[in-house]
């Protein structure tokens, strides 16, 4: 028997990196620099790879546009300008972790749902995984920006009694339709991909089709998908720029707004350093996790 | 007579086009001890699969107890509850260690406490040989150890009765002979069992009636000493000569 068998990655629709693009030549040495054998060629690399960024860099460091007043250097390399607009810009960057916390936390249980639905058997539950179905359809096929401008506009706009009309709200609603839509589509393929003598075994033993589903099938399914679901939110935590469009005072409009008052982008560096410092790290935790996944597979073997 | 453990009367079960039993009739009595034989195709599996409910019938009943299982309204789970499957690629709970493999059911189905699961548990892990390995994960475990453990998960449910489908097929020869002492030791406990299997010396020992499947139905039953020494159907004797003659009798 394999643990870890099939491929899990085949997520479809993951918006952001690509899963299944796992990294050339893995396995034993720097995949980086090759990973060839014997020192000559690590030497080989390392000078090679120093050379090409000493050129480009030169090249961009020497071109006409870097350096001239009004510059690239100047507009977006401004260390003024950068110690000005870091503190606010991360000042109100929390609105952006808020708005990505409370929304993957949603998305995780929203999509399992979906996921669930859609996994229903027989004739009965046909309603429910035609919508499960055709919302994971749908919210996949709109722009984001789409959903968060109709959503954001819209819900206000109908002033109804008791419902919130803050584009705060609106936006953490909009972005967990769209991402609960890839995400359950994720958590699907992990199901799909749990071998069906895990149910016969669990059926035979007289658990419900419920029970074998929550102690045998989703835990076995839900970390095989670890790596993709978090591709997936890498992937909302940068479309929570997005709330910007909404005029929600975020990472994204105080950069705008700083840059708008003062004719300089480097409020816009400040930004993306904050996203690199945020997401780069995970990035390289779900790359070292399907590593690891890939080791033990091939440790693993078959029983 | 009383009414048997198990009473199958004219299975037949369709996979699409193909109809894999073809009206199969079988009886087996408490503490009795059934071998299913045949080539691969005739049905064995598909049998067992149906008895524990995991493939809907086409036709036929099943009677398990004095009770028709394939009845309409017949709680289904609670039937598969008091049957215990063994399936030839282990389908232990690769997430759960072998403790939890064993203990899941009796838990969730029985409603056992925890401390009554895990007695239960270490009791018959502690009488299979298995004891030091209840923290371990099956991925861990050589074949014949994760076979013994599916055994085991499926006795914890204290079943009426038995099935064992191919357990020894998946297994290194060297492994074989753990996993069939198992057996041969419930079956001194005077466990129900109907065991389809390709070991034929295997059957001769330990079962009670050998039941010779082909081409989806039972075409020859009887005691081991006569099916194996003077069998009666054509089939069964090709069938018999083929295994002889590939060495494996």
């Amino acid at each position: 028997m394999s643990y870890s068998g099939g491929d899990t990655y085949g997520a479809p629709g993951t918006p952001g990196l690509d899963p299944r693009a796992p990294s050339p030549g893995g396995g034993r040495g720097s995949r980086i620099l090759g990973g060839g054998e014997g020192t000559r060629s690590v030497w080989v690399a390392v000078l090679s790879t120093v050379l090409f960024f000493v050129v480009a860099g030169l090249l961009i460091v020497r071109s006409p546009g870097w350096s001239a007043p009004g510059g690239v250097r100047q507009d977006f390399f401004d260390a003024a300008e950068f110690r000005y607009s870091l503190p606010r810009i991360l000042d109100k960057f929390w609105r952006n972790v808020l708005i990505f916390c409370v929304a993957e936390a949603v998305v995780l249980a929203f999509a399992l749902l979906l996921a669930v639905m859609r996994s229903l058997p027989g004739p009965l539950f046909a309603p429910l995984r035609v919508l499960a179905t055709s919302y994971t359809i749908l919210f996949r096929g709109l722009p984001t920006i789409l959903v968060i401008s109709m959503l954001g506009y819209g819900m206000p706009a109908l002033d109804l009694q008791g419902i919130p009309n803050s584009p705060f709200f609106w936006a953490i609603v909009s972005l967990v339709l769209v991402y609960s839509a890839y995400v359950a589509e994720v958590y699907r393929a992990g199901i799909e991909s749990i071998h069906p003598s895990q149910t016969a075994a669990a059926r035979s033993l007289g658990l419900t089709r419920g029970q074998a589903m929550r102690h045998v099938i989703l835990p076995q399914a839900i970390r095989r998908v670890i790596p993709p679901l978090m591709n997936d939110f890498i992937g909302l935590q940068k479309d929570s720029a997005l709330v910007a469009f909404l005029g929600v005072t975020e990472g994204l409009l105080t950069a705008q707004i700083i840059s708008a008052n003062d004719f300089n982008f480097t409020s816009y560096t400040a930004l993306a350093l904050v996203y690199v410092l945020i997401t780069v790290p995970q990035v390289l935790l779900v790359d070292w996790l399907i590593k690891r996944d890939q080791r033990q597979r091939q440790a693993g073997g078959v029983g | 007579m009383s009414e048997p453990t198990l009473r199958i009367e004219g299975l037949h079960k369709r996979f699409g086009e193909l109809e894999v039993l073809k009206g199969v009739d079988l009886a087996v009595d408490d503490h009795e001890v059934v071998c299913l034989i045949g080539a691969s195709g005739s049905g064995k599996s598909t049998l067992l699969r149906c008895i524990d409910l995991l493939e809907p019938v086409d036709a036929g009943r099943i009677v398990i107890e004095g009770l028709d299982v394939t009845a309409r309204g017949v709680d289904q789970n609670a039937v598969r509850s008091k049957i215990g499957i063994v399936f030839q690629s282990f389908n232990l709970f690769p997430h759960m260690t072998v403790r939890k493999n064993v203990t899941l059911a009796p838990r969730k189905v029985l409603g056992l406490s925890d401390h009554d699961a895990r007695v239960r548990a270490d009791e018959l892990l502690d009488r299979f040989g298995l004891e030091a390995k209840a923290e371990e994960y099956p991925d861990r475990l050589s074949g014949g150890q994760q076979q013994r453990v599916a055994i085991v998960r499926a006795l914890a449910m204290q079943p009426d009765i038995l099935l064992l489908d191919e357990v020894t097929s998946a297994l290194d020869p060297v492994l074989v002979a753990e996993v069939l002492d198992a057996v041969r030791e419930l079956a001194k406990q005077g466990m129900t069992m109907v065991i389809a299997t390709h070991e034929m010396g295997f059957a001769r020992d330990i079962a009670d009636r050998v039941c010779f499947l082909h081409e989806g139905s039972i075409v020859e039953e009887g005691e081991p000493a006569q099916i194996f020494s003077q069998p009666v159907h054509l089939e069964t004797r090709t069938f018999l000569d083929r295994i002889i003659a590939a060495g494996r009798m």
